[in-house]
């Protein structure tokens, strides 16, 4: 060996010193900016962010707290883990007096789900009792997951179906005032793990359809179990989750399955859907995240469905998929694509995705890339559900994002245990009865959610500490929706074995907002599928009707639109799930516009 | 990672006689076993965030050999071990940011030049810049921990092919000893702390484990000379490691390995210069 100099070898030694020494100063730099994200003043907030969120639930007379289910005994030493879903939240506007009101799922057995119906005086009434859609978790009846909202006769009244670990249930809604069960008339499965469900009009046919995604096996009893082998069979290639149901709506309230023969057919662990238009064909496509593995993406010609995830890029690296939503961040006209899934400081740093179209690529060869990073939006913990909408009305769109697992013993935690089982062969991470027990621990808990506000030029910037939503719930289901006729977007959070948070937004009022409410006559009446084109300052921003995203939630059926500053609108298009291209020009800024589709 | 290929140490070029030119080089069985798993991993399960990571991860461990080549040695190296050691960080980090696999990769091959007892590295060069990373980078890399769908036939193969390659390598005797010392401390610890011993013996079954035992513990650089000291130390690594496991420190073998196959090192070496005096 040739020696180099001592000074080569002491300039080495310093450089590889200084190396080994750079994880270090990124640390200490990321605690400083961490540092200054702590709680601004509520005018302070405003002045800075444009908004600022104060939870108001329990002064609005919701006392809503979500209960976990108790699983079969052979589950208890993990049952946290295992039971913890089930916290879902639809916003809906049931009985149609212009105020939006929330349903809200419980996952105890025998627990009651809710209805809060908004007084329209700033406070909310549970009514889920009276109208009926309390008592859905009977025991042996298994329990509520979620809950969708979607007019299927079109009457005018959103009809409801309540997906859970156990027999589905729908309810029609007469006229606002009570609801009817109608799962028999329904031809609905007797038994479903479902995690999520979503309303659309898959063919266009102006009745909407039904998704329902299995999680669990649909034969898996979670309460009477036949064996523990019911996990599953991998941590992120696992097949052996429950299957998809797409239930085509043949009028007259009854549904007709045709998942299998229309192709969509998978056994993956679906926690969310979501549909849109994205490739203007005038076809929903249709996007499921997966816990364990992949996501998937349908591509829908109005008749078949195609999968097409690792095609497009959206489904090729597996995660741990917990929530999908779309939105047009950049304000370009087309649809981004948000899932979230795990990251845990130095175990498991899975990252959300952020999949934005490609430059140059549109229909069948539409390409997606992973841009969560560059945005800022990769980093959320254990996420659970997330929402796109303009939280300050500046134009843009931000991003919610609740999360954390388990919050148990602060000082305590499961991840060791949970990492050894999850990278062991499929025998192993299989059985429950291999999982070592919890014991009391926590896992990703009290973690600090995200308000991730959208600078309009290409980044997303984390407020959510500085504009109040400062819980550490185990945060689930994420529900925006304009809960007091404001022109801005409430923040509606449910917990796991937590209290339900409604966080009231406030927006400075220099920033302007646009609504939209859609009403169908040749397309279904709910207008699913409807899209909204917006043109104002240079700006174009497009938003769907949607029958339910993110994770176990639905938004408010109209769409909200900021403005920033912008007095005026130049034109909305609207082009409607039957084909129907309609323009208002110059639409009334500062109000909801109602719009009936053209005859 | 694994200095298999480099029997001659890591001044060794690569020079073939005439008469051998067209026979397989032993050294580039390795280098193409990790690249098989590292494509058939990623073709059949997508393992890898990205293709372009796992580039950089190789691109920066071959350039800072090369520099270090040159800077010790005036010549150019043999690029084998820097290849295996860029694409085992490559593999082996899990980061949504890009700079872990440079930095990885760069303090992984400068180890070996820069940290030096009596003229030999005491430590297996990726085993060091992972360790370091684990530690030190907590809050954007982790490990490797589940990427070959968790199926039996894959296991099965990889298991299989790494024996064999080790096997002809001479070395397969200290991935059996550890193996088999793995499995009685995951008894022990199960014993102990009354958690199923599916869940103590997981962890072997799981890809990281593989790559720790075909190509880091044998490195033969940075393994002690005799067989029966080979054996030994990788009994006391998988002790230590179960020490570090019932405290729950998820990087155990890493860290074990750190610690013990860098001390028995230097042991030897104090062994062999009072040997020599």
């Amino acid at each position: 060996m040739k020696a180099p100099s001592r000074t080569t070898r002491s300039v080495l030694l310093v450089i590889f010193l200084a190396l080994i020494a750079a994880p270090i100063v990124m640390k200490r730099l990321q605690a400083r900016r961490e540092q200054g994200k702590a709680r601004l003043d509520s005018s302070l907030a405003l002045r800075r962010y444009g908004f600022y969120l104060q939870d108001v639930a329990q002064a609005s007379g919701i006392t809503f707290t979500h209960q976990a289910p108790t699983l079969d005994p052979k589950l208890d030493h993990i049952m946290p883990q295992v039971a913890s879903m089930g916290a879902g939240a639809s916003v809906v506007d049931f009985d149609r007096d212009g105020w939006q009101d929330i349903y809200l799922t419980n996952s105890g057995e025998g627990s009651k789900n809710s209805l809060y119906r908004n007084m329209g005086d700033g406070t909310f009434k549970d009514v889920a009792g009276d109208v009926g859609v309390a008592d859905v978790n009977q025991i042996g009846t298994g329990v509520s997951m979620g809950a969708v909202w979607g007019d299927y006769d079109n009457d005018g009244y959103d009809d409801l179906f309540v997906y859970k670990w156990g027999r589905p249930e729908m309810f029609h809604n007469d006229g606002g005032r009570s609801f009817t069960n109608v799962t028999a008339q329904a031809n609905l499965p007797s038994w479903i793990n479902a995690n999520t469900a979503i309303w659309f009009d898959y063919d266009n046919d102006g009745l909407i359809d039904l998704f329902v995604g299995g999680y669990y096996s649909e034969d898996v009893d979670l309460w009477h179990l036949k064996t523990t082998r019911m996990m599953p069979e991998s941590f992120e290639y696992a097949k052996n989750g429950g299957r998809k149901y797409l239930f085509h709506n043949l009028g007259g309230g009854k549904f007709e399955e045709v998942s299998s023969s229309i192709g969509i057919n998978s056994r993956r662990w679906a926690l969310a859907a979501a549909a849109a238009d994205l490739r203007g064909t005038g076809h929903q496509d249709l996007f499921i995240a997966n816990d364990y593995g992949v996501s998937e993406l349908y591509f829908n010609d109005g008749k078949h469905f195609k999968e097409v995830g690792e095609q497009t890029g959206v489904g090729f690296a597996p995660k741990s998929g917990m929530t999908a939503a779309f939105g047009d961040i950049f304000n370009q006209g087309r649809y981004a694509i948000y899932v979230s899934n795990i990251s845990e400081d130095g175990v498991l740093i899975q990252g959300n995705n952020l999949w934005v179209p490609k430059e140059g690529t549109s229909g069948d060869g539409l390409r997606y890339e992973n841009l969560a990073r560059e945005l800022g939006v990769e980093l959320g913990g254990w996420s659970w559900g997330m929402q796109f909408g303009d939280l300050n009305n500046d134009g843009t769109l931000d991003l919610y994002l609740t999360n954390g697992y388990v919050s148990a013993d602060r000082n305590q935690s499961y991840w060791y245990d949970f990492s050894k089982v999850a990278g062991g062969n499929t025998t192993i991470i299989s059985d429950a009865a291999n999982w070592p027990p919890m014991g009391g621990r926590s896992l990703s808990g009290y973690q600090q959610k995200r308000a991730w506000l959208n600078d309009g030029a290409g980044h997303f910037v984390d407020v959510a500490q500085a504009v109040g939503a400062t819980d550490t719930y185990d945060g689930r289901a994420v529900v925006l929706a304009d809960l007091w006729n404001r022109g801005v977007l409430d923040v509606v959070v449910t917990s796991q074995r937590g209290p339900l948070l409604i966080y009231k937004n406030t927006v400075a009022p220099e920033n302007k907002w646009i609504g939209f409410d859609l009403e169908g006559t040749k397309s279904n009446r709910s207008a699913l599928g409807a899209e909204v084109k917006l043109f104002w300052n240079g700006r174009v921003q497009v938003q769907t009707v949607s029958g339910g995203s993110g994770f176990c939630s639905q938004n408010q059926r109209w769409l909200h639109f900021g403005l920033g500053n912008a007095a005026q609108v130049e034109k909305a298009e609207i082009r409607w799930p039957s084909g129907v291209l309609q323009v208002i020009d110059k639409p009334t800024v500062g109000q909801i516009n109602r719009i009936k589709e053209p005859a | 990672m694994s200095e298999v290929t480099s029997e001659q140490g890591v001044s060794a070029p690569l020079e073939l006689p005439g008469r051998k030119r067209f026979r397989f080089d032993n050294r580039y069985i390795a280098p193409l076993f990790i690249t098989c798993i590292l494509l058939v991993g990623h073709l059949s399960y997508g393992f890898l965030e990205s293709y372009s990571k796992t580039a950089l991860a190789i691109a920066a461990s071959i350039v800072t050999e090369i520099i270090l080549g040159r800077i010790f040695f005036g010549k150019w190296l043999n690029l084998a071990s820097a290849y295996i050691t860029g694409i085992s960080v490559g593999i082996l980090v899990r980061s949504p940011a890009y700079w872990p696999f440079a930095l990885g990769s760069v303090i992984s091959i400068m180890s070996k030049y820069v940290l030096r007892v009596k003229g030999r590295h005491i430590w297996n060069p990726s085993n060091f810049g992972l360790s370091v990373l684990f530690f030190l980078a907590a809050e954007t890399v982790a490990g490797l921990s589940i990427q070959w769908g968790n199926y039996f036939a894959p296991m099965v193969v990889i298991w299989l092919l790494g024996s064999i390659i080790i096997w002809r390598a001479k070395r397969l005797h200290i991935s059996a000893t550890y193996v088999l010392s793995f499995f009685a401390f995951a008894f022990l610890r199960s014993w102990i702390i009354g958690d199923p011993w599916q869940s103590e013996v997981a962890p072997i079954t799981g890809p990281m484990y593989q790559l720790f035992v075909f190509f880091m513990i044998t490195d033969p650089k940075t393994t002690v000379r005799s067989k029966g000291g080979q054996c030994v130390v990788v009994v006391i690594v998988a002790f230590v490691e179960m020490l570090m496991r019932l405290a729950e420190i998820l990087y155990a073998p890493f860290y074990a390995l750190f610690l013990v196959g860098s001390t028995a090192m230097v042991v030897e070496i104090i062994r062999d210069a009072r040997k020599r005096a």
